[in-house]
């Protein structure tokens, strides 16, 4: 037993030292002063620069719609697996894997050779601005875990009784899902529109190729060619943010289960 | 009437594949959405691929793709990269996984690294790239610290923004996603067994070799290869950390893209595309015959 405890304390270490390190050191690299000292300079710019308020703004507006896609999306479908297709749940579950391995920049490679070459209204609209023309394809990228989180969420609770139950008392397919499935799987919802923030955070492959250039990691990695500080210190913030609230669902989620059990 | 009384007998044949076909109805804007966004730029890329700059269908481009000595110098590097980086991440992901699961469950530990795994997996190669040039870049913390006790990275010839550099980024979400991946896997594995070989007399060296290893072969080869994929599919880092100075498959397709200088070499770019999606096909091929063996333990 105490063997067993040392082994894990020493992976602790290990990953810890190999995972914290390179954290600090951008914490410490971010708060650095071109003359030097230490102060907040880096991480005011994202309150003077406009470019990259704005920036951050496009970004946010891409997160939301594309995390309530997400949601609409696969809510229904991972329920409906669930009650009536079982059989086809292990295929859908290695169909999640795939967005993970389909290279973004092969992606962005065919739809750019739509956005050069095709010129019906259809198209000239889906391409007019970058929250058109990236949203549909971040919810392709962010439908492989949204899938997996919320799936693993219908496991949790007892679906099929919920459902029966508000069925028999008269509640029509949207009415169960939106008033009693919805509610019960609130973490992991809110964990996998937190996780869909974190991919639109950091996503530039496709926004890069397809010369989208105000959204927030675009903006951040340009700024970075001259200020290399404010990247740090922007990126750096974004990642803790989004941990920040996933940790917060996570420690909800816990609590109300076994206060429940 | 004398319909009603025949009708028992028809139902099994005759409702169960109606009532399959309309359930999978409900599948429908699911795989359409898929079908139009992720199946509408594949097409694209294939028959870009196939195609010359006027229309008119070839095989030059994919062949330049795999001949010209550039491409091969960066499938080369993108190979070496996503095997090294696969591997290291496999090894150290599953004694990560191992030391979560058997601590305790719910504990903060465990919370921290498993929405901590969600967030590095996820989140792309921006920051790590950003915060490993502060801790690895000429002006780093971890490069003055390790100047001050002897050791000069850069004098030795290391880079950042090197192959070598690269890959130690990359090691950094390649750990989080094996756990993601092999949590389930490890889970699966019963108490009892372990039980079983204890009061047998193994000890735990073989145990694991003998029962737990055998048993997680086919999810542990699943899962790395995932990981092969995703490094072969990450392109983010690359591009925050060298601005594309690397010679890799993913670079490589963006500058045959925005090179407006020759003509065709979009379609060269296309056909660099569909050797990737090949590669990746290959290794999903891989992937999902190991998880149907994985799954013959998982199911019971």
């Amino acid at each position: 037993m105490t063997r067993g405890r040392r082994w894990r304390v020493v992976v602790f270490v290990i990953a810890a030292i190999y995972f914290l390190v390179p954290l600090v050191a951008a914490g410490e690299f971010s708060l650095r002063k071109p003359g030097g000292g230490y102060g907040f300079a880096n991480y005011l710019a994202i309150a003077t620069d406009p470019v990259l308020l704005n920036a951050l703004l496009v970004s946010l507006e891409i997160a939301v719609v594309t995390a309530v896609l997400v949601l609409i999306l696969v809510i229904p479908t991972a329920v409906w697996v669930r009650l009536r297709l079982p059989a086809v749940a292990g295929l859908l579950e290695s169909a999640t894997i795939l967005p993970i391995v389909v290279p973004p920049v092969v992606m962005a490679a065919g739809i750019a050779f739509v956005q050069a070459n095709l010129d019906a209204p259809v198209f000239r609209s889906l391409f007019s601005s970058s929250i058109t023309a990236l949203t549909p394809f971040y919810v392709v990228l962010a439908l492989p875990f949204a899938y997996r989180a919320i799936d693993n969420g219908l496991a949790a609770i007892p679906l099929r009784t919920l459902v029966e139950a508000a069925r028999n008392l008269g509640a029509g397919w949207a009415s169960a899902l939106l008033r009693v499935v919805l509610p019960a799987i609130r973490s992991a919802v809110l964990g996998s529109a937190f996780l869909t923030l974190a991919l639109v955070l950091g996503e530039i492959v496709i926004a890069r190729i397809l010369l989208y250039t105000d959204t927030f990691p675009i903006a951040v990695v340009d700024v970075g060619r001259s200020v290399a500080g404010v990247s740090v210190a922007l990126t750096l913030a974004s990642l803790l943010l989004t941990w920040v609230l996933l940790l917060a669902v996570s420690f909800a989620g816990g609590r109300r289960t076994s206060r429940t059990s | 009437m004398t319909s009603l009384l025949e009708q028992p007998a028809a139902p099994k044949e005759t409702v169960r594949p109606a009532r399959n076909w309309r359930a999978g109805l409900g599948l429908l804007p699911f795989a359409a959405y898929l079908l139009v966004f992720l199946g509408g730029p594949l097409y694209f890329v294939i028959t870009g691929a196939l195609t010359d700059s006027g229309g008119r269908p070839t095989f030059a481009n994919v062949l330049a793709s795999i001949t010209e000595p550039q491409y091969r110098l960066a499938f080369a590097s993108s190979l070496l990269l996503s095997a090294v980086t696969a591997l290291i991440g496999a090894v150290f992901g599953v004694f990560l996984a191992q030391a979560v699961i058997t601590s305790r469950p719910g504990s903060p530990l465990r919370r921290i690294v498993s929405t901590a795994s969600g967030v590095l997996a996820y989140f792309g190669g921006v920051p790590l790239a950003f915060a490993f040039i502060g801790a690895l870049g000429q002006t780093g913390l971890a490069t003055l610290f390790l100047r001050g006790v002897g050791i000069d990275l850069y004098a030795a010839g290391f880079r950042i923004d090197s192959l070598t550099g690269l890959g130690l980024t990359y090691v950094y979400f390649q750990i989080p996603l094996m756990v993601i991946l092999i949590t389930p896997a490890l889970e699966g594995l019963l108490p009892q067994w372990r039980e079983a070989a204890e009061n047998l007399g193994a000890s735990a060296w073989s145990y694991w070799r003998h029962i737990a290893l055998p048993v997680l072969a086919p999810a542990l080869g699943g899962a790395t290869l995932v990981l092969f994929g995703n490094a072969f599919a990450a392109y983010a880092t690359a591009l925050a950390l060298t601005s594309g100075s690397i010679p890799l498959v993913t670079t490589s397709i963006a500058s045959a893209l925005s090179g407006n200088v020759l003509a065709g070499q979009q379609n060269v770019g296309l056909a660099l595309g569909l050797d990737m999606v090949v590669v990746i096909g290959i290794v999903m091929v891989g992937y999902l015959l190991l998880q149907r063996r994985a799954a013959k333990w998982t199911s019971r």
